[in-house]
Parts: C-alpha cells; sequence; structure tokens
C-alpha cells in the first residue's frame, strides 16, 4: 500500500459518492421547473404543491452535490499534482469554463429561486429555476469534456513534458465527449426519474391523490425517453471504444484474443454469436481486439509493462451498468402501458417504484466503474500513466488522514441526507393556507 | 498575457475574500448575537441568497489557476495538503450545514457545521497566503488570525448593514469588539509587508472602526471591503515574482494559445456573471426585519 494507491482509492471514494447526488440534481432541477412551469400553464394547485415538495428534496440534494464537487476542483492538485502540471493547460480550461460558464449561473440563479418567490414577478421566478436547472446541464457538458479528452486526447501537443492545447474547438468536440455527455446526462433523468417514481410509489400505496399519478406519469415519460436516448448512446459510445479504447472494450467483454466475427458474453459461458462484433462495428465478421493481443502490441509501443485494467471489475461493472439500467427503462415502460388513457396504477406497480430508486444509482456507479477503471493503467490514454501522475511531495500518512477524514465525513453525511430526505417525503406536500406567501413559503424552502 | 491572468486570478481571489468573507463572519456570528432562533433565521437569511454564488469564486479562482498556472495549482494545493483538506471540510459541513438547518427539527448540528465551517477555512486561507509570501509558521499563525478577525469585522459590519431591531444593534457592538482585535492584529500582520496596499489595508480597517461607531454602517462596510481588498492586493504583490518559492509565472502558465482562448471567454462571460450577481443583491437590497414570532 502506498500513496498512490490511497490517492486512487480516494478518487474513487469522493468520485463515486459525488455522482450519487449529482444526477439528482441535473434531472430534478428540470423535472422541478417542469413542475412549476405546468403551475403556470394549468394554474392548478396541484402543480405548486409538487414544486414545492420536490423543490425541497431538490434543495436537501443539491447541497450534498455542491460540497462534494467542492473536494473535486481541490482533489486534482492536492493528490495528482504530476498530473495536473501536465495536463492543466487543456484539461484545465474546461474546469474553468464550467465555473465561469455554469456553476455562477446555478447556484446564483439558485439563490434568488429559493429566496424569491414573492420577491420575484411569477416569470422571473420560473426563469430562475430553468436558469439554475439549464446551468447544472451545461456544468455537465464540461466536465464530460474534460474527462472524455483523459480517454481519448485531441486538440493538443506535447511540449517539454507538458501537453499543450492546439484546439479548444477539437476538445470541446471531441467524439468521446459527443457521445459520453447525452449518455452520461440521459443516465441522471434516469436517476431523477427513478427518484421521482419512487417517491410517488410510496405515497401511492397510502393514498389515492391523483397528484401523485399525474408526477409519476412525467417521471415515467422523463425516465423512458431518457432510457432511449442511453441505449443510442451507449451504443454510440461502444463503437467509440472500439476505435479508441479496445482495451477497455476487450476487459469488459472479456475477450482474451483478437476475434473475427466476436460473440457478446451475457455472462461467462453464455455467448451470443457475432453481437459484439456487430455492436463494435455494424459488421458481424469484423476483427475485435483482445486483451493479450492488445497488451503484446502495447509493449511494443510504449515498453514493458502491465496495460490490462482490472478484468473483473471491468468486465462485471458493464453487465451491472447495462442490467440495472435495462430493468429502470422496462420498468418505465411497463408503467406508461398500464397507465395509458388515465387507467389506475396497480399497487404491486406502486411497489415496484421503489426500486427505481436504488437501480440506476446502482446502474450509474457501476458506469464509471467501467469507464474509469477501464482506462487503467493510464490517467490520459497513451500519454500519461497513473502512476506517473500521483504528487510526488505527499506523503502517504496525508493521503491517509485526509482519505479516512473525507470516508468518515462522508458517510455521517450520507446519514444525515438519508434521514432528512426520508423524513420530508414522509411528510408529503403542505397545503396552501390563506397566509401570505413569504410566512407560507418562507419556512419550508429557506432557513 | 501571463501578466493578465496573473491579474485575473488575483481578481478573483479578491472576490472571493471580499463576499465570502461577510458569509464567513455572518456564518460565526450568528449564534452569538442571535438571542433566539428567530433571530437566528434572521442573521443568516441576510446570507441566504447569496453565499452560494459567492463560493463559487474559489472555485473560479482555483479553475482559473489549472488552466492558466497548472504548475501553480499543483504545486499550492499538493504543499498545502492538509491545510487545504481542513478548508474542504470545513466548506463541506458549513455548506450542509446552511442547506439543512430549514429542515431538520434540531439545527444544532447545522450550527455548529456553519461556525466550524466559517472560522476553519476564514483561519486557514489566511494563513497559506502569508505562509506562502513569508515562509514561516509564525507569519501563518499571524495571517490566519488577521482573515479569522477581519472576516468577522466584514460580517458584524454586514449584519449590521442587512438586518433591522436588535440584531443590528448587536452586531454593531459585535463589530465594534471584532474591530478591537482586528485593527492590532493588522497593525502586526500588515506592517510586515510594509508596502502602501497593506499599509492603506491598516487604514482602511481603523476607518471601518470608527465609521462603525458613527453608526454610518454603509460606509464602514465599503471601508472594510477595501481592506480586504487591499490586504488581498498585498498578497499577490509579492506572489508576482515566484508564486511558489523556486517557480516562476512563466514557468507555471499555460501556452500562449490556451490563454488567448481563456482570455476571449473570461472576457466574454465574466461581465454578465457580475451583473446577475449583482442584480440578485439588488433584489435582496431590503433589510431582514426580525420574524414574527
Amino acid at each position: 500500500m502506498d500513496a498512490l494507491d490511497l490517492a486512487r482509492w480516494q478518487f474513487g471514494v469522493t468520485t463515486v459518492y459525488h455522482f450519487l447526488f449529482v444526477p439528482l440534481t441535473i434531472g430534478l432541477g428540470v423535472f422541478v421547473a417542469g413542475l412549476q412551469t405546468a403551475w403556470h400553464r394549468t394554474g392548478k394547485d396541484q402543480y405548486l404543491k409538487l414544486t414545492k415538495f420536490f423543490g425541497k428534496l431538490f434543495l436537501i440534494n443539491f447541497a450534498m452535490g455542491v460540497v462534494t464537487g467542492l473536494v473535486q476542483e481541490f482533489q486534482f492538485g492536492m493528490n495528482w499534482s504530476e498530473y495536473s502540471t501536465f495536463v492543466g493547460d487543456v484539461f484545465g480550461a474546461p474546469l474553468a469554463m464550467e465555473a465561469l460558464l455554469a456553476f455562477f449561473m446555478e447556484s446564483t440563479f439558485l439563490g434568488l429561486w429559493i429566496f424569491g418567490w414573492d420577491r420575484l414577478p411569477k416569470k422571473a421566478h420560473l426563469a430562475c429555476i430553468w436558469a439554475a436547472a439549464i446551468g447544472s446541464n451545461i456544468s455537465a457538458y464540461f466536465i464530460l469534456a474534460a474527462n472524455a479528452w483523459m480517454k481519448h486526447p485531441v486538440g493538443y501537443q506535447v511540449v517539454d513534458g507538458r501537453a499543450r492545447m492546439t484546439d479548444l474547438w477539437a476538445v470541446l468536440t471531441n467524439s468521446t465527449a459527443l457521445a459520453q455527455v447525452p449518455h452520461v446526462v440521459a443516465a441522471a433523468f434516469i436517476v431523477a426519474g427513478g427518484f421521482v417514481l419512487a417517491v410517488c410509489g410510496f405515497w401511492l400505496l397510502k393514498t389515492r391523490d391523483g397528484m401523485w399519478r399525474s408526477a409519476a406519469r412525467g417521471a415515467l415519460v422523463m425516465t423512458a425517453l431518457a432510457g432511449a436516448l442511453v441505449g443510442l448512446t451507449g451504443d454510440m459510445s461502444a463503437k467509440l471504444m472500439y476505435e479508441q479504447q479496445p482495451m477497455k472494450l476487450a476487459s469488459a467483454e472479456g475477450l482474451a484474443h483478437d476475434t473475427a466475427g466476436a460473440g457478446f458474453s451475457v455472462v461467462p459461458g453464455v455467448e451470443i454469436p457475432k453481437v459484439l462484433s456487430f455492436l463494435a462495428t455494424n459488421d458481424p465478421g469484423a476483427t475485435v481486439q483482445g486483451v493479450e493481443d492488445l497488451q503484446k502490441r502495447f509493449e511494443q509501443q510504449f515498453g514493458p509493462g502491465d496495460y490490462r485494467p482490472d478484468q473483473t471489475i471491468v468486465f462485471w461493472s458493464f453487465r451491472l451498468m447495462i442490467g440495472f439500467g435495462l430493468v429502470t427503462a422496462g420498468l418505465s415502460v411497463l408503467g406508461l402501458w398500464l397507465t395509458r388513457r388515465r387507467r389506475e396504477l396497480p399497487g404491486w406497480l406502486s411497489r415496484l417504484f421503489l426500486l427505481a430508486l436504488p437501480l440506476p444509482l446502482l446502474a450509474v456507479t457501476a458506469g464509471w466503474l467501467l469507464s474509469e477503471i477501464g482506462r487503467q493503467p493510464w490517467t490520459v490514454a497513451g500519454e500519461l500513466l497513473t502512476a506517473s501522475s500521483v504528487s510526488p511531495g505527499v506523503s502517504l500518512a496525508e493521503v491517509a488522514t485526509s482519505l479516512t477524514i473525507f470516508t468518515l465525513l462522508y458517510g455521517a453525511l450520507a446519514v444525515a441526507e438519508v434521514v432528512i430526505m426520508t423524513r420530508h417525503v414522509r411528510k408529503g406536500v403542505e397545503e396552501p393556507d390563506q397566509a401570505p406567501a413569504s410566512e407560507r413559503l418562507e419556512p419550508s424552502l429557506t432557513y | 498575457m501571463i501578466e493578465f491572468w496573473f491579474v485575473l486570478i488575483a481578481f478573483l481571489w479578491t472576490g472571493y475574500f471580499v463576499l465570502e468573507g461577510f458569509d464567513f463572519g455572518v456564518g460565526l456570528l450568528a449564534p452569538l448575537i442571535a438571542r433566539d432562533p428567530n433571530e437566528q433565521r434572521q442573521s443568516l437569511q441576510t446570507i441566504g441568497p447569496v453565499w452560494d454564488g459567492n463560493e463559487v469564486w474559489v472555485i473560479t479562482a482555483v479553475g482559473a489557476m489549472f488552466a492558466a498556472f497548472p504548475a501553480w495549482y499543483a504545486g499550492l494545493f499538493s504543499a498545502f495538503y492538509l491545510p487545504v483538506t481542513l478548508i474542504l471540510v470545513g466548506l463541506i459541513v458549513r455548506g450542509v450545514g446552511l442547506e439543512w438547518r430549514g429542515k431538520v427539527n434540531n439545527p444544532l448540528w447545522c450550527d455548529l457545521g456553519i461556525v466550524v465551517g466559517s472560522a476553519l477555512p476564514a483561519f486557514l486561507w489566511g494563513s497559506i497566503f502569508a505562509d506562502l509570501v513569508f515562509d514561516s509558521p509564525v507569519a501563518a499563525l499571524l495571517g490566519g488570525a488577521f482573515a479569522l478577525s477581519v472576516f468577522t469585522l466584514h460580517g458584524a459590519v454586514f449584519l449590521a448593514l442587512r438586518t433591522t431591531g436588535a440584531v443590528r444593534d448587536r452586531a454593531r457592538v459585535a463589530a465594534l469588539v471584532a474591530s478591537g482585535v482586528a485593527v492590532p492584529v493588522a497593525a502586526v500582520a500588515l506592517t510586515r509587508f510594509g508596502t502602501p496596499p497593506a499599509l492603506a489595508a491598516l487604514a482602511a480597517l481603523a476607518g471601518a472602526a470608527a465609521l462603525i461607531w458613527r453608526r454610518r454602517e454603509g460606509w464602514a462596510f465599503a471601508a472594510t471591503a477595501g481592506a480586504i481588498v487591499l490586504a488581498t492586493l498585498a498578497v499577490f504583490v509579492e506572489l508576482r515574482g515566484a508564486p511558489l518559492p523556486g517557480l516562476t509565472l512563466a514557468e507555471a502558465a499555460s501556452g500562449p494559445y490556451t490563454l488567448k482562448m481563456m482570455t476571449w471567454i473570461g472576457l466574454l462571460t465574466l461581465p454578465f456573471v457580475l451583473v446577475y450577481q449583482g442584480w440578485t443583491y439588488w433584489v435582496f437590497r431590503r433589510r431582514v426585519t426580525p420574524v414574527a414570532a
């Protein structure tokens, strides 16, 4: 165990944890904005109540996304100073743009939305939640563009041991990013849709209030559409992976040797012939490179070393991602079918909806494990090894200290978040009473 | 171009310290000034709509350092590893404390988080920058004490400026007490610099104390804000030759292409940010009145 291992653990723990809250922020923000828009359009009380209710849950979660994101911003410099120095010229730019173009917008307009219920004109107030929600989605674009560059570096040149950007546009329109951004954002909408479904499922088991059915219908539509997009962009990503990250693809498939007409193994031993080749290239006869053959080629290209990522994790995370994602998307399609033309939602379906909360979160977590462990042993594919990225001056004790502190703190906060969230879900919507807006709203949404 | 980015980063850090400075001050003073939960809420409502936006200044400052001076960013945060870890812990517990306190039955834990999470980063930012300039533990302690006391004063003045009733009166007293600490500490800390901006910062702090005594809250706030601007300026003037020991700006900097691109993006977006953040302060310009019991 050395500082490198712990630094990797720290990155894994803090990033996976961060991404439990982020997708909910991305998707739920838009959902709440949609509810408030529905209230403006129809004037129906139920949409106002739902806006407040889900708005509160959104804010409880938003706080966690923000504070865990802070750690990410500093962590590259703290634990990965060699990486940061090497890539800053290219990688830092989208991060700075994220802050300038997205974070300011998100935080400022969310503040206006929370405290502006009775201080802003109605339309301006609605615009604020949209601005905040759009800000979250813009931030996803920039950070994913930065991430995509690590896997498929473009628009740069290495000069004096540092990557120098030569084409910002190429970095921002990296084919890897253009496939990954919609894939991850759509996954975020599935997480948010699943969350709303679970909350509605909980309430529909207690009451027959039509309000929860409307919300569930909205979430079903959102989840099903996002599910289709996730599948489509996942397919795009697989094709790009074939060209750009063959080792990841081979590891995800457990394909040892270069194979023409490669089959897709559902689980070890169960294989559908030719499907992998077809998925990767649209040609069932195409040759897909295998792990061991790639290893030989990489040794020739980059010198001696082990260029294989952890085979077990990459193989299984790929299957879990697809499996959990498919079940959630299937659940939403089933839900849409069963509630067609205002049909009553069966009780067993409400119970199943409760699963829509954990399943997509497991899917996105598996997806990130596939994506980032599959990238190993590189931080920047073909350019910089993870082992050469770590901060040389940071001791094992220092990384161990920060890892311990963050893990304990994150554990405690997870418990707190779940307790607070559960309490507010159980409390349900608050009836709008006759009191003036300021007194009615501020205690619940603000301090 | 390199100098321009250094100035821009100095500007972002200055904005951060001026804006989040009063958040920190209000956060750690609120439980001392408030006598009951309603006054506590009233105090925190003064920063409620804006603190998160203020915090984005540090994210932008750090992001800009990463993009424009990667070696500075990497060297700084790996060198000050444990203080930065503690700053992050502080900002985390403060952020969730502020967002969650209205949504729990007993906000005691949240309030504790807000106080610790305001005091810790305030102190540690001061000591990191002082250590960077003077490279001595004494200077680091002094820098921490300076930042903590000045941000407390800045927050007290802000609270007096933005509230009415008992909270406003007590905030004024707190500001007078805080200036009793901040001015002597600043006198020691800033004369070590001996440069014009540092001495002007000291004068501004003394002026702030006099202005709050005469109940000129708006002017007093301008004075504490000015003192923070000048003190940050003093720090960055010292750092311009070598932002880290043994590292020049040119060595730390990104290539001309990146700097040019980032300049365009910065110049096109920052004015909008300033306008809509300014608008937030305009929307919430009215003093926060005591909550009816």
